[in-house]
């Protein structure tokens, strides 16, 4: 069983990181440590969604995130189901707005919302009664990939405060680094940025972070490497020339690799494109990589948020109401 | 590359060095290819002579940095007719040019790693002249993708460019200043916006409108040079206008230096010494991109290169055969060959009492080096010795048939000058001698 609640989260939703103070973060993530060891017993049950339903609403495809938040809902015991809204209604002409309204009608209590468009997931939750998690908007945010990266990262350096946090690749069109930069930030975190300057967004050297367009110097003594994913249609020639120069000069190799810090973490929110941002001796190297970590620290994460949001809801009030700055 | 173990001292000379400003008699001693010591003190000692010592009596001649060309077609790979690395390198040798840089306008274009390596290497095997590539700025030239910058810069290529076809696509256009800055790299575009150029043979105005030809407006080339040079700012990028032609771009180019925008640019000997009266009897010989344009032009474009606004003088050597000139005017190629003149037509304003000899030399020596950041194109103790001789009194006749380039095709055909170059030396070897 979960501990008793300790904090309980300012909002209804969880719509990005920005907003989260570092006692947020760090209750999310102390909460997410016991469902780790939840989801390493045989018997991985909790009790928090139980009667509660959660549908996964997905506008745009996923595989690993959908399923790491249909075993998180099924594991605190709720009823999980998909929605992937590409092949439903949406093709059918019907609005963002429409289907929120649908939805409610079924009076689900959390929706987990990925939408191609950056802000759709904010404008949904707007006019739906549960709470909504982002679990990806266009190029804004994706706060679980985020809290999921820093708990991983907490685990093995024991704090985030202090540590170098290189992030490398497409920043220009990452969620996962906009959330993460947020995050790594506010918990006190050193953050550069390493990318050549077509895939970094304008504005950027503004957001308080280092910007590097030479790797190798962008790793000098790095304690945790985090790399992107960058799109193969992103690599002829529109943002860069070819996936080979791409990889000579910003992919993670162990010749990049050996100007962080001997014990540096590699990092990388999947799926891996091999010899394009990430040489497979690299990623496999299972003293520096947590990729697969990451993984399995991702449901614990999502168990964690699920859990905090809904103490929220009505039904799981605490005597006292609900905290000040809550979302409703 | 090109080095000789010989000692040798050229003395009697009038040592002139842009770079420094120096211009004294003296003498000048190689070893290993460099320059060992200058200066009128090296005959008077006798330090320097000696056993094994070879002399070379300049006879009172100007003793000055090779000059550096950062704008040559050598048609070669896939126009081998027309002019090769070979050809290409033996005329710049007769002109004075100990270093070109080659345009990526080739079958098939420059834009990969492969071909970088083909064309230093050609330039290297030939061992007359210096031959750094360009390589292209986008794949194919075709001003759609990016090409591999990075691994081509690594490669040996001088600078990025789509070399005669300008970048028209301002996205595409901003995407590769971006990337190029990624790596400090130097893009290079000529100017000419291809669709309010397109039709065009030649200036658009009174002229052009006598003689019946579709003219070429110079906003064609104003408006391009300011997008350009805003992508420039917007990018922090190096961006080099290859060919102004007019006092429009010389002034937009000055009003960019004057805000401290890492910009530059070039001109040809054409556009400071012939005007659009050129053309007149059709005469596609003087049919050159940019268009000649008018005396006013002329003259704005001869001053820039006066106050350094205008930062390098190009030959734009484009070969062509007699089948691309002898056309009627509009179908005529656009271009002319320029390795065997430049020296003397940037003399004749010397002559002319326009430029002195230093402002003549400026442009073809440390700054064109120093813009591609090569070793050369001064006079400097354990600087190469790419040096040329020159006569500055002595009168000749351009005279196309003489020629050692594969191209005929000059405007300057039987135009009597005064200069000439009497040696070229690289690295200390003489590759040239009249």
């Amino acid at each position: 069983m979960p501990a008793e609640p300790i904090f309980r989260l300012p909002t209804r939703h969880l719509l990005g990181i920005e907003g989260l103070a570092p006692p947020h973060v760090d209750a999310i993530l102390d909460l997410s440590e016991t469902y780790v060891e939840t989801s390493r017993r045989a018997e991985k049950k909790a009790s928090g969604l139980r009667g509660r339903t959660v549908i996964n609403l997905f506008f745009e495809n996923s595989t690993r995130t959908r399923t790491s938040f249909e075993l998180a809902g099924k594991r605190l015991g709720g009823d999980v189901i998909n929605m992937s809204v590409e092949a439903s209604s949406v093709k059918k002409g019907e609005t963002l707005i429409d289907t929120a309204l649908t939805l409610t009608a079924m009076n689900p209590d959390v929706l987990i919302v990925r939408h191609p468009d950056s802000g759709a997931v904010k404008l949904l939750s707007e006019k739906v009664r549960a709470s909504v998690i982002n679990a990806g908007d266009g190029q804004h945010e994706h706060p679980t990939q985020a809290l999921l990266d820093a708990l991983t990262i907490r685990r093995r350096k024991g704090r985030l405060s202090g540590l170098v946090v290189a992030i490398c690749g497409d920043i220009l069109h990452s969620r996962v680094a906009r959330s993460n930069i947020l995050l790594l930030q506010v918990m006190g975190a050193v953050v550069r940025v390493v990318a050549p300057t077509t895939l970094l967004p304008a504005g950027i050297e503004r957001w308080g972070v280092e910007v590097f367009h030479d790797m190798r110097r962008g790793l000098d003594g790095a304690d945790i490497v985090m790399m992107l994913r960058l799109q193969r249609e992103r690599m002829d020639g529109g943002y860069v020339p070819s996936p080979r120069e791409f990889f000579h000069f910003y992919g993670l190799d162990r010749d990049k690799l050996a100007r962080a810090k001997p014990d540096a973490l590699i990092m990388h929110p999947g799926p891996m494109n091999r010899g394009v941002e990430i040489d497979s001796i690299v990623a496999d190297d299972l003293d520096r990589s947590v990729i697969q970590e990451q993984v399995e620290m991702g449901v614990a994460v999502r168990m964690a948020v699920l859990d905090l949001l809904t103490r929220n809801l009505q039904g799981n009030e605490p005597p006292g109401g609900v905290p000040a700055g809550s979302g409703r | 590359m090109i080095g000789s173990p010989l000692r040798l001292l050229l003395r009697n000379a009038r040592l002139v060095d842009p770079a420094t400003g120096l211009d004294q008699p003296g003498s000048l001693l190689v070893e290993d290819g460099r320059i060992a010591a200058l200066g009128p003190a090296i005959d008077a000692t006798g330090g320097a002579a000696g056993e094994g010592v070879r002399t070379i009596d300049c006879a009172g001649h100007v003793l000055a940095p090779g000059l550096v060309d950062i704008r040559v077609q050598a048609r070669e790979p896939g126009d081998e007719h027309l002019e090769t690395v070979a050809s290409a390198s033996a005329a710049a040798a007769a002109g004075g040019i100990t270093t070109f840089c080659c345009l990526p306008n080739t079958e098939p274009p420059i834009d990969d790693v492969a071909l970088v390596d083909f064309v230093s290497r050609r330039g290297s095997t030939i061992g007359l002249v210096r031959v750094h590539p360009y390589a292209a700025l986008t794949k194919g030239l075709k001003g759609e993708a990016l090409a591999e910058i990075g691994l081509m810069a690594e490669a040996g290529a001088v600078a990025f460019t789509d070399g005669v076809r300008p970048v028209a696509d301002p996205r595409m256009m901003r995407r590769a200043l971006a990337y190029a800055r990624n790596f400090d790299a130097l893009v290079v575009q000529r100017p000419e916006d291809p669709s309010l150029a397109r039709g065009g043979a030649m200036n658009e105005g009174e002229l052009a409108a006598r003689l019946g030809l579709p003219g070429i407006p110079v906003e064609a080339e104003v408006i391009m040079l300011e997008r350009d040079i805003r992508l420039a700012a917007l990018t922090g990028a190096r961006y080099h206008a290859s060919l102004v032609s007019c006092a429009k771009s010389v002034e937009v180019v000055r009003r960019a230096k004057d805000a401290g925008l890492a910009v530059t640019c070039d001109t040809t000997p054409a556009y400071f010494g012939l005007n659009e009266v050129a053309v007149s009897n059709y005469r596609t010989y003087a049919k050159l991109s940019p268009p000649l344009r008018t005396e006013a032009d002329r003259l704005a474009v001869l001053a820039a290169v006066k106050d350094g606004t205008i930062d390098c003088v190009v030959s734009d050597h484009a070969p062509f055969d007699h089948d691309s000139k002898r056309l009627p005017f509009a179908q005529a190629s656009f271009g002319g060959v320029g390795l065997e003149t430049l020296l003397a037509l940037l003399l004749e304003q010397v002559h002319n009492g326009a430029l002195t000899l230093m402002q003549a030399l400026a442009p073809v020596t440390e700054r064109p080096a120093r813009l591609m950041r090569l070793p050369v194109g001064r006079l400097a103790q354990g600087a190469p010795a790419d040096l040329v001789e020159i006569d500055l009194g002595r009168a000749w006749k351009i005279d196309n048939k003489r020629f050692v380039s594969k191209g005929r095709n000059t405007p300057f055909d039987n135009k009597p000058v005064q200069g000439k170059v009497v040696r070229a030396l690289v690295g200390g070897r003489v590759v040239f001698q009249g």
